[in-house]
């Protein structure tokens, strides 16, 4: 067995009154893709978002458990939000990068955590993260375009780039493929396959298929509560709760 | 069937008869609007172009009656000039237009055919070519408003004499002097550079020009830093609570509360309370930035709001903090807009009246302001104070105020419109 990187214990979220996750407790491997599958407001989205903190942009947002990663609770006071999110990359739903140029979507965060010492430093970073991204034979000649004028695919890779330019360990990425073509949709699995060599990597995805081709392991939420996590191959073939059973045939969701 | 396909056919034209109709009413609507502000327009113009030239009469004045030897004047330093008495030497320099005069009554009337500051326009003439002054020199004196009037046709000849301000024998002066070839125009530049006068063809809207322009700097500097970051602490980082929904209100209320009301607090406050210098650009610019703040924050707010919040997730999640998403992300992209908004407020407080007018920016000021300190008016109340007086040269002169204030407004806008179109963020 591979350690283990995350670790959620008891965790229950509330938006206001309305509670959005029950008493979800879970491990992440390391180094290994864990998908997260569910139906429409099952509370995935919203539990990777609590990998990260990024819920306490939302003011009505309680989170109640503990989530450990390397054996520290990210929501201990001590912890400062901004580190966490240096270790724990993002890629979201919909590809957003920053109306800069390439280079600047990728160049922002090493800047703001001062992990360049000089320019070509950063410029060093900036290629890495762009060749690990495989993106970077893409736009080598144009680094100083607007990453908006990239196509959707790219702009994704372009965002993928831009999470692991600040090094982080762990990768969490929001249904990175619900806005992207079966080709994109393809390179980007391709991608993930690389990436898991040296980054733990959580995907929510709505696509079955997708969680099957790309993960070791795989959480099935259903309204708000973790059904079934197991390995992937488990989940699919023999699943042990009913609902796993119903929703991976197709009978809702 | 064809009973069906033929009822059809009627309602299809019913329906394209009645957007037809609608077309025309909205094609007429704007036509009126456009055609009020064509009118208005063409109304301004044609009775404030006039101002921008002015009538000069030709005079010989012979500087050798001055002095023996015109060449002392490149010693005399401008204070001996200005201590030279030239009234009697001015005025005979004017008589030598018609030399045969000889009552006295009738060279009272010659005199007042030019402004009364002649003597004063030759004491420059002197200052300004004191080096090579020959023993005649020819000098365009400024003609008196009446004679202006008369030259540029908007005043009647044909009136009884007791009507008029401009007598018979002045107007046989006028046409010698025009029969000879001693009357011309000139543009009138001395309109945009002097200030406010009780002699229209010496008045200018310069004074009140650098008071609107001190008046919006003020503004400005006072205004857009502190809408700029009462919009983002409220957008971005106010927590929406009962506090915050009570100021969002009041921000909103704030908007349409009438400007004399700004004017009053100006007057009782920065004024009364704080004692600073009554009728000068800084106090209208404090009470005009009031009137602008709740402009530029709505303006920003609205900006700022239209900005994707994936952008500020996509900062958030490589570690920036909120303050750096905000401003590194958010900002940038919603400055065009905030500026839009900046200049429409500057725009609007530009051409705002009632405020200044409590706050004494009212008063007859002859002098071009030299610092926000000084005693100054401004161009939309120098239209109201033009409009009252009673001589036609100000009417000409009101136009053209209100002339350069929309030329004003509309480089404003056209600047907004600019901005725009340049920085606009491209997705």
């Amino acid at each position: 067995m591979k350690s283990i990187k995350i670790k959620a214990d008891n965790l229950n979220v509330y938006y206001g009154e309305k509670q959005a996750l029950f008493d979800v407790s879970m491990y992440m491997e390391e180094k290994q893709v864990t998908a997260l599958i569910g139906p429409s407001g099952c509370g995935k989205s919203t539990f990777i978002r609590c990998l990260n903190r990024m819920n306490d942009v939302i003011d009505i947002c309680k989170v109640q458990g503990k989530i450990e990663i390397d054996g520290n609770n990210i929501y201990a006071p001590s912890m400062q939000v901004e580190q966490l999110r240096e270790r724990v990359g993002m890629v979201f739903q919909k590809p957003n990068p920053f109306p800069k140029s390439i280079f600047e979507n990728v160049a922002y965060g090493p800047r703001i955590h001062g992990i360049a010492e000089n320019k070509s430093d950063l410029e060093e970073i900036v290629v890495n993260s762009l060749k690990k991204a495989a993106l970077f034979d893409e736009v080598k000649d144009r680094l100083n375009d607007a990453g908006t004028g990239l196509s959707g695919g790219q702009q994704q890779r372009l965002c993928i780039a831009r999470a692991i330019s600040v090094n982080p360990d762990i990768i969490l990425m929001d249904e990175p493929c619900s806005a992207l073509d079966p080709i994109a949709t393809a390179r980007i699995e391709e991608l993930m396959g690389e990436l898991k060599t040296e980054y733990t990597i959580i995907i929510v995805t709505h696509s079955m298929q997708q969680a099957a081709r790309v993960s070791s392991r795989t959480g099935f939420f259903h309204l708000g509560k973790l059904v079934e996590v197991d390995k992937t191959e488990t989940i699919f073939s023999n699943p042990s709760d009913q609902r796993t059973q119903d929703y991976i045939t197709g009978r809702f969701g | 069937m064809t009973d069906r396909i033929e009822q059809r056919i009627n309602s299809l034209n019913k329906r394209l008869n009645s957007e037809k109709r609608f077309r025309i009413y909205c094609i007429g609507a704007m036509s009126f609007a456009l055609a009020w502000v064509l009118i208005l327009f063409l109304n301004i113009f044609s009775s404030g172009y006039s101002a921008f030239y002015r009538t000069v009469i030709q005079v010989d004045v012979p500087f050798l009656n001055l002095i023996e030897d015109t060449t002392q004047f490149s010693e005399m330093s401008s204070e001996d000039i200005n201590n030279l008495s030239m009234y009697s030497f001015s005025k005979k320099a004017i008589y030598g237009l018609f030399p045969d005069i000889e009552e006295k009554k009738d060279k009272k009337m010659l005199i007042r055919l030019f402004s009364i500051e002649f003597e004063q326009e030759i004491r420059e003439f002197l200052k300004s070519n004191k080096s090579n002054i020959n023993e005649t020199e020819t000098i365009y004196l400024t003609a008196s408003d009446d004679v202006d009037q008369v030259n540029k046709g908007n005043y009647p000849r044909d009136l009884d004499e007791d009507k008029r301000r401009i007598k018979d024998i002045q107007l046989l002066f006028f046409d010698d002097l025009v029969d000879r070839g001693l009357v011309s125009y000139e543009f009138n530049l001395p309109f945009l550079m002097r200030g406010d006068s009780r002699e229209p063809e010496l008045a200018g809207v310069g004074g009140s020009i650098v008071g609107s322009l001190f008046t919006i700097l003020v503004v400005l500097i006072l205004s857009f830093p502190i809408g700029i970051f009462a919009a983002i602490y409220l957008e971005e980082f106010a927590p929406k609570n009962r506090v915050t929904d009570f100021i969002e209100i009041n921000i909103n209320n704030l908007a349409a509360v009438p400007s004399i009301v700004f004017g009053l607090l100006g007057l009782g406050i920065i004024l009364n309370t704080f004692g600073l210098p009554r009728s000068t650009p800084l106090v209208g610019g404090i009470v005009l930035s009031l009137m602008t703040l709740p402009t530029i924050i709505i303006a920003t707010r609205a900006s700022l709001r239209a900005v994707p919040p994936s952008i500020r997730e996509g900062a958030l999640a490589v570690g920036a903090t909120k303050m750096q998403a905000v401003m590194h992300h958010v900002v940038p992209v919603a400055m065009p807009g905030a500026l839009t908004g900046t200049i429409i407020g500057l725009a609007q407080a530009l051409g705002e009246t009632a405020p200044l007018l409590l706050i004494g920016m009212v008063a007859f000021v002859v002098d071009v302001p030299q610092t926000p300190l000084d005693a100054s008016a401004s161009l939309p109340v120098q239209v109201y104070l033009w409009s009252e007086s009673a001589e036609r040269g100000y009417v000409e002169k009101t136009s053209a105020t209100i002339m350069m204030l929309l030329g004003f407004l509309i480089l404003m806008n056209l600047a907004a419109v600019l901005i725009r179109r340049k920085f606009e963020t491209k997705w």
